[in-house]
């Protein structure tokens, strides 16, 4: 497992509360029951762990744990 | 001598009507746990049809000089921040300077959307500090529910209609530490209310109704006020656990937790009122700042951080010893 997936399965398990294992094609309203709200706090949070800001437009491609582990992986450290 | 600007009374009004989650949930789709869930809100006032915002300011101003023990001739200055004003003209503060029945002051309107009791208790410190003016009454009243459009159901669940009031009178003693505000018209899109009697060809079908990007607003709104904590501190060399109350803004439960938790501040210390009241605009922080003092929570010595932020965007700090 990668360090920026453990990294990002952190964040998505504390801004969510989810307790299980999180599986990797987890989408965060679908399966983990965010709401509209929850998704964008959580792109904040990824923002403030890998330093980068991720526009608007960006963010709400960003809607599974594996998408947010790619933006991270392409755009951040 | 050093000047400050003290605060000897506060005042608050909320009209009479209560009106529910379920209520709202009648008339458009929605429910009271979507709603609770996603603002923190359970019901908001509503003004009566007779009510105006310089009414509701009237009852919040004469309870703030009541608590004060002032003769109302002693104000030299009214502000008064609404984003609905009775009139285009004259101000509000004016029609509220006749309505307190004083002959010898200065009374006008600010207008920075929720960001504006902030503004105008700025506006109100750099007069008090200036030696301009001794004793200053400062009003925030809203009545936004004229304002919204009750068939969204985006934002006609936010917002409620009040009155807050604060006395402020020049002293040797602390009062007001610092005031902070900022503005950026960058966002006009994300956060608005047009108005139709300005309307041009080119917006001349828009309602005078609010339209708001909630998400967007959030995430501008819970970074922003972080820094401004940061900010005000800063400015005063303290720390955050020299705060005994954060007195913030009532827009969102969500908004005023992520903000409490970027500051590491525990919610125990944050002062809520928008379960029962919703986002009052530029009431919110004075009725806030009011109900906590009326039920002795917030004490003679201590150290309460007011924070605001509202649409253009606008957002401001004052730090009080009260």
């Amino acid at each position: 497992m990668s360090n920026i997936e453990e990294r990002v399965k952190k964040i998505v398990a504390e801004q969510l509360g989810v307790k299980e294992d999180i599986a990797t094609d987890a989408s965060f309203v679908d399966d983990l029951g965010a709401d509209s709200l929850d998704t964008v706090e959580l792109v904040m949070a990824l923002e403030e762990e890998f330093e980068c800001e991720i526009p608007d437009d960006e963010a709400e491609k960003i809607t599974t744990v594996q998408q947010a582990i790619d933006y991270v992986e392409k755009n951040a450290q | 001598m050093i000047r400050y600007s003290k605060v000897i009374g506060t005042g608050g009004y909320l009209p009479e009507e209560i009106r529910t989650n379920d209520h709202i949930s009648q008339t458009v789709d929605t429910s009271d746990s979507w709603i609770y869930e996603r603002t923190g809100i359970k019901s908001r006032r509503i003004a009566g049809v007779n009510e105006t915002a310089s009414s509701m300011a009237e009852i919040a101003a004469r309870q703030a000089i009541d608590a004060a023990q002032i003769d109302p001739e002693e104000i030299d200055l009214i502000i008064v921040a609404t984003g609905t004003p009775d009139r285009v003209y004259p101000s509000t503060g004016c029609l509220l300077q006749q309505r307190l029945g004083i002959k010898k002051c200065v009374a006008f309107d600010i207008q920075a959307a929720c960001s504006g009791s902030i503004f105008a208790l700025s506006i109100a410190d750099q007069y008090i500090k200036s030696g301009a003016a001794r004793k200053v009454l400062v009003v925030g009243s809203e009545i936004c529910s004229r304002v919204v459009d009750w068939a969204d159901r985006s934002t006609c669940i936010l917002f409620g209609d009040g009155a807050g009031a604060l006395l402020l009178s020049s002293s040797s003693e602390a009062g007001i530490l610092s005031t902070h505000i900022h503005s950026d018209g960058e966002y006009e899109d994300l956060l608005y209310c047009p108005n139709p009697q300005a309307a041009t060809e080119l917006n001349k079908d828009e309602s005078g109704f609010v339209k708001m990007r909630g998400n967007e607003v959030f995430k501008v709104a819970v970074n922003t006020l972080g820094r401004i904590v940061d900010e005000t501190l800063a400015a005063n060399n303290m720390k955050k656990s020299d705060v005994h109350w954060l007195v913030p803004h009532q827009a969102n439960i969500r908004i005023i937790a992520a903000t409490a938790k970027k500051l590491k501040m525990s919610m125990d210390h944050v002062v809520l009122t928008l379960e029962n009241q919703g986002n009052t605009s530029s009431a919110s922080v004075l009725l806030a700042f009011n109900e906590a003092i009326r039920d002795g929570r917030i004490q003679r010595g201590q150290v309460v951080l007011l924070e605001a932020f509202g649409a253009g965007f606008t957002w401001g700090s004052a730090l009080i010893k009260y």
